[in-house]
């Protein structure tokens, strides 16, 4: 889960970090009392989960009540590459001397947390990793050791970064690092990290994505699951504890596993067709989970046909059937249904379905033909899907 | 001959009294699994349809000499579990748990390589291991299965490690061993682990390696199988039409730099030398020929 600009910087702050004095606004007139209560000149900050905020003027400057009333009144409802700006984070303005980049992630080929440190921070920090490598410094952790003051200092040094604040950088890596740890962050990114011409660090921006795996021990989190997404479906299926993803064909798709589910919508490609979303049930799904997926992609409009690819390990084929069944009985089925069933307890899955077979619900033998009739299905063709259609 | 499990293979299941351990221990059990006992803290003295239940692995390990461990263990547990393990002198680990915390995975992978590092740790978040007709150590349905070799399976993602099984049982054509390494950021073992057995099993003859986009293991692998590998080796990446992932912040971008694409990892198997196919079924047929013409 990613956190909004002014939610990791509330993160941040948690963890001892220093961030500009500021506040979140979801209206104008909150805008203009948090600007008037931090001081001006004061930044007005589109509140959106996409890069580029600035370039689209979502990023104003304030150095009175009006500007800000002004700013705030722009911003707010602002679309940003698809997302509407319903909150400000309104903050004193600062007087940068210096921008610096400081992040920690995962380095998955290495398996170890890596720390990136460099004094050319700012918006073309992917540009300095392409044209000037050599400008970030590098440093593996390893999770069962820590991060410690010395590595910190010696990361500072070796970045460049001015020696009257080596020290309190240092200690604000520290302090980053723990929040990726204890935070159980996947992402902690500062960019800029800034010194200011009062010859003080702190994060101007904030970039966090939690790892929704440890929501189980951070009940704080909530509030960021409240604000999470907008999109109703996407909303909807978390509610459900499915993982979906909308797209934009005409095949609705059902698979246990996130290998399978791509692995659908590959050969729903090569079937000619088009997926309407990659819909993951998971591993051991119920009956009752199953009948939700049907009625989510039920609620697609652009769903022509559904694929259900079912492979069951700890998925029992016998449920998934059970769970068709039902939403064949409760919910009204837009589109016909084309089932996969193999691996465990799918005979007893088959046999469920035995009687409820028709041309609403077809049943195929293999994942390959199963796409060929889903395809054929989507495009008003209710007999296609025949091997000899294949190429 | 098989790697990592084999017939003779003694396996205690932690989490035996929970719902997924006891029918999941079972039917390892039920498929010829040496199973000897099951694990749960304040469950010790008690059995699971005659299997005997212990309340530390140590115990378990000390009354049975059992060597590996299968952990079904919830997500908040899951680490614990696996150290215990690990400390109690288990050699191979399978945890098939989904959902461990990445922080708590990436502390325990690390501490496993430095404290333990004769431990072997599958997973977690995969389907496990299984050498048909020996040794089904975790859900793979073992039907799916056929004994006899020659062709060994890897794979990244848990549903399609099944599948690629069924395609070859299909085809009548045998595994030596399956390994499931699951998805997650930082799994215990790896492709080059496996491929890299898979080279040294005179009875594996070729290997089906499964991928998926995200990450870097399937260029590690291209790299390996370029240096190292003798046997032919047929791969499928599933992914070749997801929407793009989640960006990970800027880190994420300079990290990965490339990698992670369907088709940068497909290129790169291409490259090293791999038979890659479209999909599942097809990579299955491109076995079939290869094995029939060995």
């Amino acid at each position: 889960m990613d956190l909004f600009e002014y939610q990791g910087k509330q993160y941040f702050e948690r963890y001892g970090i220093p961030v500009s004095k500021g506040g979140v606004a979801v209206s104008v007139d909150e805008a203009v009392r948090i600007a008037e209560s931090v001081g001006y000149p004061v930044v007005v900050k589109a509140q959106v989960k996409v890069g580029g905020r600035g370039k689209a003027g979502g990023v104003k400057l304030a150095s009175t009540l009006e500007e800000a009333r002004e700013h705030a009144g722009n911003i707010l409802g602002m679309d940003i590459k698809g997302h509407t700006v319903e909150r400000l984070w309104v903050e004193h303005a600062t007087d940068i001397a210096k921008e610096w980049y400081a992040s920690f992630t995962l380095d998955r080929t290495a398996q170890l947390h890596l720390l990136m440190l460099s004094v050319k921070g700012g918006i073309e920090i992917e540009e300095v990793a392409r044209t000037d490598p050599e400008a970030i410094v590098k440093v593996h952790v390893d999770p069962s050791e820590g991060y410690s003051l010395p590595q910190a200092l010696d990361a500072v040094a070796r970045a460049g970064i001015d020696a009257e604040v080596r020290d309190e950088t240092a200690e604000l890596l520290v302090g980053l690092y723990r929040c990726f740890v204890e935070g159980d962050c996947d992402l902690v990114e500062i960019n800029p990290l800034v010194l200011n011409t009062a010859g003080k660090v702190h994060a101007l921006d904030a970039k966090v994505t939690l790892d929704d795996n440890a929501m189980f021990r951070h009940p704080e989190w909530e509030e960021f699951a409240a604000t999470d997404t907008t999109d109703e479906r996407e909303k909807s299926a978390k509610q459900r504890g499915l993982n979906y993803v909308g797209l934009d064909g005409d095949v609705g798709i059902i698979a246990n596993g996130a290998g399978l589910a791509m692995s659908t919508l590959d050969v729903v490609s090569q079937a000619g067709g088009s997926a309407a979303n990659f819909l993951d049930i998971g591993g051991g799904a119920d009956a009752a989970l199953m009948t939700s997926a049907l009625d989510l992609i039920n609620s697609d409009s652009n769903v022509k046909s559904i694929l259900v690819n079912i492979f069951g390990g700890i998925t029992r084929c016998d449920e998934v059937a059970t769970g068709i069944v039902q939403a064949l009985a409760g919910v009204d089925m837009k589109s016909p249904i084309v089932l996969r069933l193999d691996g465990t307890n799918a005979d007893q899955g088959r046999e469920i379905l035995a009687d409820h077979v028709s041309d609403r619900l077809v049943v195929e033998k293999t994942m390959l033909d199963a796409a060929f009739r889903a395809v054929a299905m989507a495009a008003g063709d209710s007999h296609g899907g025949d091997q000899g259609e294949r190429n | 001959m098989s790697i990592f499990v084999d017939e003779n293979t003694t396996v205690i299941v932690q989490g035996l009294t929970g719902s997924q351990g006891k029918f999941h221990g079972l039917r390892n059990r039920d498929y010829g699994t040496k199973v000897l006992a099951g694990v749960t803290p304040g469950k010790g003295g008690t059995d699971v349809d005659g299997t005997p239940v212990y309340d530390s692995v140590k115990e378990a390990v000390e009354e049975t000499g059992a060597v590996a461990s299968f952990v079904v263990v919830p997500p908040r547990g899951a680490a614990e579990a696996i150290l215990e393990a690990a400390g109690a002198g288990i050699s191979l680990i399978v945890c098939i748990t989904e959902g461990i915390p990445a922080q708590d995975e990436a502390r325990t992978v690390n501490i496993l390589k430095r404290d333990f590092p004769s431990t072997r740790l599958i997973g977690p978040n995969c389907p496990g291991i299984i050498s048909p007709g020996k040794c089904n150590i975790g859900i793979t349905p073992g039907d799916i299965a056929l004994p006899g070799g020659p062709v060994g399976v890897v794979s990244r993602s848990g549903t399609l490690t099944y599948q690629a099984l069924h395609e070859l049982s299909q085809q009548k054509v045998g595994q030596t061993t399956c390994v499931g390494m699951g998805g997650d950021p930082v799994p215990g073992t790896s492709f080059v682990d496996c491929l890299a057995a898979f080279e040294q099993d005179p009875e594996t003859r070729a290997v089906m390696m499964i991928g998926e986009i995200g990450g870097s293991a399937e260029e590690s692998a291209a790299e390996f199988i370029s240096s190292s590998m003798t046997k032919p080796v047929v791969a499928y990446i599933a992914g070749q039409t997801a929407p793009p992932g989640r960006r990970m912040g800027h880190a994420g971008a300079i990290v990965s730099g490339n990698s992670g694409t369907a088709k940068g990892k497909m290129d790169a198997l291409s490259a090293a030398g791999v038979r890659v196919a479209k999909n599942p079924t097809e990579a299955g047929e491109i076995m079939v020929d290869i094995v029939h013409s060995l």
